[in-house]
């Protein structure tokens, strides 16, 4: 494929649009830095345009909304509050980057972009199980997105697998739906957040399979069971159950990242502590793509901010400052 | 000629499906699915684009759900080409317009 190439070199590229990315683009759009931000592709898994939040439905817990929010409303205001001050969108998914000059180039799909700075905010996305009949079976019973499909599973048996709040949160939204949702667990305890355990357990429709984890799946045409071992003592059972809705963790997107930037043993990408900054200059990270430690919209939204002012003042001390210099 | 989308309903479903030479492309989809409406305006555009060479459409399952049920839709959005009355091919999930354009290619006129 021929590559065309843009002619502006930009001040900063953001890439990925979760509540990270989005916070960046108001902070560099307010001052002045005209942002362009590659927000992603459409899509049924987390890896889309406002990220994670646009598969979740209430969010109760950030600041400023004292009613809550619908997970994809918050994202849309974001968006509207980025685009006010004047960032560019465009909805594709980066295809490489080059840092190995500068400005540095961004491709996608066949059309080259350049900028000074980049900001890198394409957070994390859902792990399978990673079995052979979970990808045969997606739209057939195995889903990624419990608020597409749960509707498809009225007075049904679901299983939910995990143990955070992802998992409790898709396990309670489907009980509106279902007739017994069970929530299969690798260890004893909940990892999610004492309100939503609490919500939980107070929930007639919710059963807990504690110790167990999923190992394979029935069907052919459309999920018909899944096959679970107890973690103590090997014994596997069968589930009966029509639909299957995995949240069981993240892995960061940093695959357009390898050997170029510094990751930690699993993926995410490091920051100078107290900073945004990666081991390249003029590159900054920000949101779940460097934190495994927090990942909250607000944690996300924070650094988000930080990588925007980051970015400013190394453009202003590294690239305005040598421009105005020769072009005086 | 430039087309919108084909609303279809339980009533012009099958009429609609196997009566045009062109392949029909219908979007499985509801009010409440997020990434359902992320797609909606790139169907809207590729309607428009594509003209004569397809036939674009889209089914609400809340309102007909013997017609998703019969395909075994349980996963929104679902696309189905159809061409000939047959399903010819099932995308499960929301994708971007190239990525769409390029899983329909096939079912296009080669001069395109």
């Amino acid at each position: 494929m021929s590559t065309t190439t843009d002619t502006d070199v930009r001040n900063v590229i953001i890439i990925g649009s979760g509540p990270a990315g989005l916070t960046a683009a108001i902070y560099a759009a307010r001052a002045n830095l005209e942002p362009l931000m590659f927000e992603g592709e459409p899509s049924s898994t987390s890896d889309q345009p406002g990220g994670q939040l646009m598969l979740t439905t209430d969010v109760e817990n950030f600041p400023g909304f004292p009613d809550g929010i619908m997970g994809p409303d918050l994202m849309q205001n974001f968006r509207a509050q980025a685009e006010r001050f004047g960032t560019e969108f465009i909805t594709e998914k980066v295809t490489s980057i080059d840092f190995s000059e500068r400005p540095f180039r961004v491709e996608v799909r066949g059309t080259e972009y350049r900028a000074d700075s980049i900001i890198i905010s394409t957070g994390a996305r859902s792990i399978w199980l990673g079995l052979e009949a979970e990808e045969r079976l997606v739209g057939h019973g195995v889903s990624s997105c419990a608020t597409c499909d749960g509707f498809f599973f009225r007075d049904q048996h679901i299983v939910v697998v995990g143990g955070g709040d992802s998992a409790i949160e898709e396990a309670t939204f489907l009980t509106k739906f279902a007739a017994k949702v069970t929530i299969v667990h690798r260890r004893d305890e909940l990892r999610a957040s004492k309100i939503m355990q609490d919500r939980a357990f107070a929930n007639p429709k919710i059963e807990f399979l504690w110790n167990h984890t999923v190992v394979d799946l029935l069907g052919t045409e459309k999920l018909e069971g899944a096959i679970v071992r107890d973690v103590n003592t090997g014994e596997t059972s069968t589930l009966d159950v029509t639909g299957l809705f995995v949240a069981i963790g993240h892995k960061p997107n940093t695959d357009l990242f390898s050997d170029v930037l510094d990751m930690d043993a699993t993926g995410y990408l490091v920051t100078r502590g107290g900073s945004t900054a990666t081991n390249i200059e003029g590159v900054f990270a920000c949101g779940d793509v460097q934190d495994h430690t927090y990942r909250q919209a607000i944690t996300a939204a924070g650094s988000g901010c930080m990588a925007a002012i980051d970015a400013e003042r190394w453009l202003e001390a590294n690239v305005h400052t040598a421009a105005s210099a020769t072009t005086a | 000629m430039a087309h919108g989308i084909v609303n279809l309903s339980t009533s012009t479903f099958d009429e609609t499906v196997s009566g045009a030479d062109a392949p029909v492309v219908v979007d499985f989809w509801a009010e409440w699915c997020g990434p359902c409406k992320k797609i909606a305006p790139i169907l809207e555009e590729m309607a428009g684009e594509l003209g004569d060479d397809a036939v674009i459409a889209k089914l609400n399952v809340d309102d007909n759900p013997d017609i998703a049920m019969r395909y075994n839709v349980m996963s929104i959005p679902t696309l189905l080409v159809f061409h000939g009355g047959e399903v010819r091919k099932r995308l499960v999930g929301a994708k971007g317009k190239a990525q769409l354009l390029q899983e329909l290619d096939e079912f296009l006129p080669s001069s395109r």
